[in-house]
C-alpha cells in the first residue's frame, strides 16, 4: 500500500492511469456491443441491410440531416420519408446532393443498389413513409394501355413535365425535370413520394393501374422516334423559333451579304 | 485607273487592254449609262480564262442542281418508306424523308447559286440610269377616260348601280348576329352545387380524405360531369368545373375564401386561371404556390389563392367542400364567385 501511494507521485501515474481507463471503457464498449450485435444478427439480413445503412448514412448523409435523420439548418428531417423516397433520390443521384440551390439535379448515383436499398432500409426505420414499390408493380406497365397512359399523363403530369416528357421551368429557378433518364421504378417513386416540389399522387387517389398506363406511356414517348427530323428538345416553339430566327435567317443573312458583295 | 471604263467615251473593241463584254451593238441599245459614277472591270472582264473558269462554274452549279433532283427522284422510287436511319443531331429517323428533304431544298439551291454566280461574274454590270415617265397622262387621255364613265345620261345603270353599292354593306351588319345572343347566366355558374360528390379527372372515382396525404395534388371535377358533357354535346363545362384538391398542414393555411372552407387541411380551387383562361396545375407543394404555363402568373394556395405575381388580377375561386355521411368528398356549395378570366359584364 505504502508502495502504491509511493507510486501515485511518480511521473508515469497519471499515463498508467489512463490507459487503465481508456482500457476498461473499451472493454465495457466491447461487451454492450456483443449484448447488442447478436440478437440484431439474428432477425435476419434485413436488420444487417439497416446496420449497413446506418454506417453510410453516418458517413454520407448525416452532416445534413442529422445523426438520426433529425434534420439541421442545411437539411430537412427524414422521419416519415420513407424507403421509397430515399431510394429515389439516392439512385437518381440527387442525394447526396452536390452544392444547395432552388433544384437539386439528377446525376450520376454516388451509390450502387445495393447500398441504396441499405440506406432506404435505414431511413425507413425513422418512421413510417411509403415502401419501396414491389418489382410486380413496377412491372406491370408492360400490360397498361397508352392510351389510357396519355390521357392521365396530360391532366396529371404535362402541366409541369410537358406533353412529351421534356421537361418545363418552375418558379424561382425551380423546375420540373425531364422524364428521359427516369426509370420505372423512379416514376412509380416520385409520383408516391413527391419529390422537392413535385406533389405526390397517393396510390388511393392514382390507382396503381393508373400508375402503370401512365409509366407505360412515359416509355412509349422515351422510344418514339422524330420522323420528322430534330426533335430540338421537344418543349414546342420556343427552340424552334430560336432555331428558325439564328439559323435560318442567319444563312438567309450570309447569303444576301454574299449576293450584294462586289467581284473583283 | 486601268480599271475603270466609261462606255461613252473610252469604250473601244479594239483595244485588247480594255475589252469590256458589253458589244457597242448592245451598248447602244442599253440606257444610257450613269454619268459620273467610276466603273471598276470585274477579272472576268478582261481575263478571257476567268470569263472560262466562272462559266464552268456556273454549269457546275446547274449539274449539280440537276444531280440532286435525280437523287430525288430515283429516292422517292428506291429508298422504302418504312426504312431508318440514324442521324447526328436528330437520333432514328425516316431515310426518305432525309433524302427527299436534303435533294429537293439542294437541288433548288443549286439553281440559285448558279444563277447569282452567273449574274454577278459574266453578266453585264454596267451602271446605268433609266429615267422614269411622268405618271400623269396626257390631257386628251384624261378627257377620254372621262367621256367614258359619263354614265349620266343612263339612269337604269346609274339608279341600279347606286342600289347595289348601299345594299353591299349589309352582309356585315347581319353578321353581328353571330356575336349574340348574350351569355345569360353560364359564365357565372359551374356545375358545382351542394352535395355533388368530388371525383377524380379520368377515372371518376370518389374521394375519400383519408386517402390524400400532405403535398396530394388531386385533378377533380364534379360527379355528374360526363353526364353533362354528354347532354351539352361540348367540353364547355370541364372548362368551367374543373378544380385542384391540394392537402397542406392545416397550420400552413394562412387563410381561406370563407370560413373553415377546406376540410382538415383539403382545399378546393378552380383549376382556371382568372388571367385568360389556362388550367393551372403547377402546384409546388413546398411553397404552395400554383404557376399557370401560359404568363406566370402565381398564386398562393395558402393564402386563399391569392395572385402573387404575373398578369393575373383576381385570385383564384375556391370551392367550399366537406364530406358526406359515407366519408366522401362533397362540394358544400357552388363557386360564389365566376371562375375564370374576366368578362364585360362582370363587375368588380
Amino acid at each position: 500500500m505504502a508502495n502504491l501511494a509511493k507510486f501515485r507521485r511518480n511521473r508515469f501515474a497519471s499515463v498508467l492511469v489512463l490507459f487503465f481507463a481508456l482500457g476498461l471503457v473499451s472493454i465495457g464498449f466491447s461487451g454492450v456491443n456483443k449484448l447488442v450485435t447478436p440478437a440484431a444478427a439474428k432477425i435476419g439480413s434485413e436488420e444487417t441491410l439497416v446496420d449497413k445503412g446506418s454506417a453510410l448514412f453516418a458517413e454520407g448523409c448525416s452532416s445534413c440531416h442529422g445523426l438520426n435523420g433529425q434534420g439541421t439548418s442545411d437539411g430537412p428531417t427524414l422521419a416519415g420519408v420513407g424507403a421509397a423516397s430515399v431510394h429515389f433520390q439516392v439512385s437518381t443521384g440527387r442525394m447526396p446532393m452536390a452544392a444547395p440551390g432552388a433544384q437539386v439535379m439528377r446525376k450520376k448515383p454516388s451509390y450502387n443498389e445495393e447500398e441504396t436499398l441499405a440506406l432506404a432500409a435505414y431511413v425507413a426505420t425513422f418512421g413510417p413513409g411509403p415502401a419501396i414499390p414491389s418489382e410486380e408493380q413496377v412491372n406491370e406497365w408492360q400490360n397498361a394501355s397508352v392510351s389510357e397512359g396519355g390521357e392521365l399523363f396530360r391532366t396529371n403530369c404535362a402541366q409541369c413535365h410537358n406533353f412529351a416528357g421534356s421537361g418545363g421551368a418552375l418558379t424561382n429557378g425551380k423546375y420540373a425535370p425531364s422524364l428521359g433518364q427516369a426509370t420505372p421504378l423512379q416514376i412509380y417513386e416520385a409520383m408516391i413520394t413527391g419529390p422537392q416540389s413535385m406533389p405526390i399522387f397517393s396510390d388511393e387517389t392514382l390507382t396503381p393501374e393508373s400508375k402503370a398506363a401512365i409509366i407505360r406511356y412515359i416509355q412509349e414517348l422515351n422510344k418514339s422516334e422524330n420522323p420528322g427530323g430534330m426533335d430540338l428538345g421537344r418543349i414546342g416553339p420556343v427552340t424552334e423559333g430560336l432555331v428558325l430566327w439564328v439559323v435560318g435567317l442567319g444563312v438567309l443573312i450570309i447569303f444576301a451579304v454574299w449576293i450584294g458583295a462586289r467581284v473583283r | 485607273m486601268t480599271n475603270k471604263f466609261d462606255i461613252n467615251n473610252t469604250f473601244d473593241p479594239d483595244d485588247e487592254n480594255q475589252s469590256p463584254k458589253v458589244s457597242k451593238e448592245v451598248a447602244t441599245k442599253l440606257p444610257t449609262p450613269a454619268k459620273g459614277v467610276d466603273h471598276y472591270l470585274r477579272r472576268t472582264d478582261t481575263d478571257p480564262k476567268a470569263a472560262k473558269r466562272a462559266e464552268r462554274q456556273v454549269a457546275a452549279f446547274f449539274g449539280a442542281s440537276s444531280l440532286f433532283t435525280l437523287i430525288f427522284v430515283v429516292s422517292f422510287f428506291a429508298i422504302p418508306r418504312e426504312t431508318k436511319i440514324a442521324v447526328s443531331l436528330i437520333g432514328v429517323t425516316s431515310a426518305q424523308n432525309i433524302v427527299l428533304g436534303t435533294s429537293f431544298g439542294l437541288a433548288i439551291l443549286f439553281i440559285g447559286i448558279g444563277a447569282i454566280h452567273w449574274a454577278k461574274k459574266l453578266m453585264p454590270d454596267v451602271e446605268m440610269v433609266q429615267e422614269r415617265k411622268e405618271m400623269k397622262p396626257s390631257d386628251e387621255v384624261q378627257q377620254e377616260a372621262l367621256d367614258a364613265f359619263r354614265v349620266g345620261q343612263r339612269k337604269l345603270i346609274r339608279r341600279s348601280l347606286l342600289g347595289a353599292l348601299a345594299l353591299f354593306p349589309l352582309p356585315f351588319v347581319v353578321m353581328l348576329r353571330d356575336l349574340g345572343p348574350a351569355p345569360k347566366g353560364e359564365l357565372r355558374k359551374t356545375a358545382w352545387q351542394e352535395d355533388l360528390h368530388i371525383v377524380t379527372d379520368i377515372t371518376y372515382e370518389k374521394i375519400r380524405p383519408e386517402d390524400i396525404p400532405v403535398g396530394n395534388l388531386i385533378s377533380a371535377m364534379p360527379e355528374n360531369i360526363l353526364e353533362i358533357q354528354e347532354e351539352e354535346g361540348n367540353l364547355n363545362e370541364r372548362g368551367k368545373s374543373a378544380i385542384l384538391l391540394v392537402r397542406m398542414r392545416p397550420e400552413d393555411i394562412k387563410s381561406q375564401q370563407g370560413p373553415d372552407w377546406d376540410y382538415q387541411g383539403i382545399v378546393a380551387y378552380s383549376k382556371i386561371c382568372t388571367h385568360v383562361g389556362c388550367p393551372i396545375a403547377l402546384y409546388e407543394q413546398r411553397t404552395h404556390h400554383l404557376l399557370c404555363p401560359c404568363h406566370q402568373s402565381t398564386f398562393d394556395l395558402a393564402d386563399s389563392g391569392q395572385p402573387i405575381f404575373g398578369p393575373a388580377a383576381r385570385r383564384l375561386p375556391q370551392l367550399a367542400i366537406t364530406v358526406d355521411e359515407e366519408g366522401y368528398l362533397i362540394a358544400r356549395q357552388g363557386f360564389q364567385e365566376p371562375v375564370g378570366p374576366s368578362f364585360w359584364e362582370r363587375g368588380a
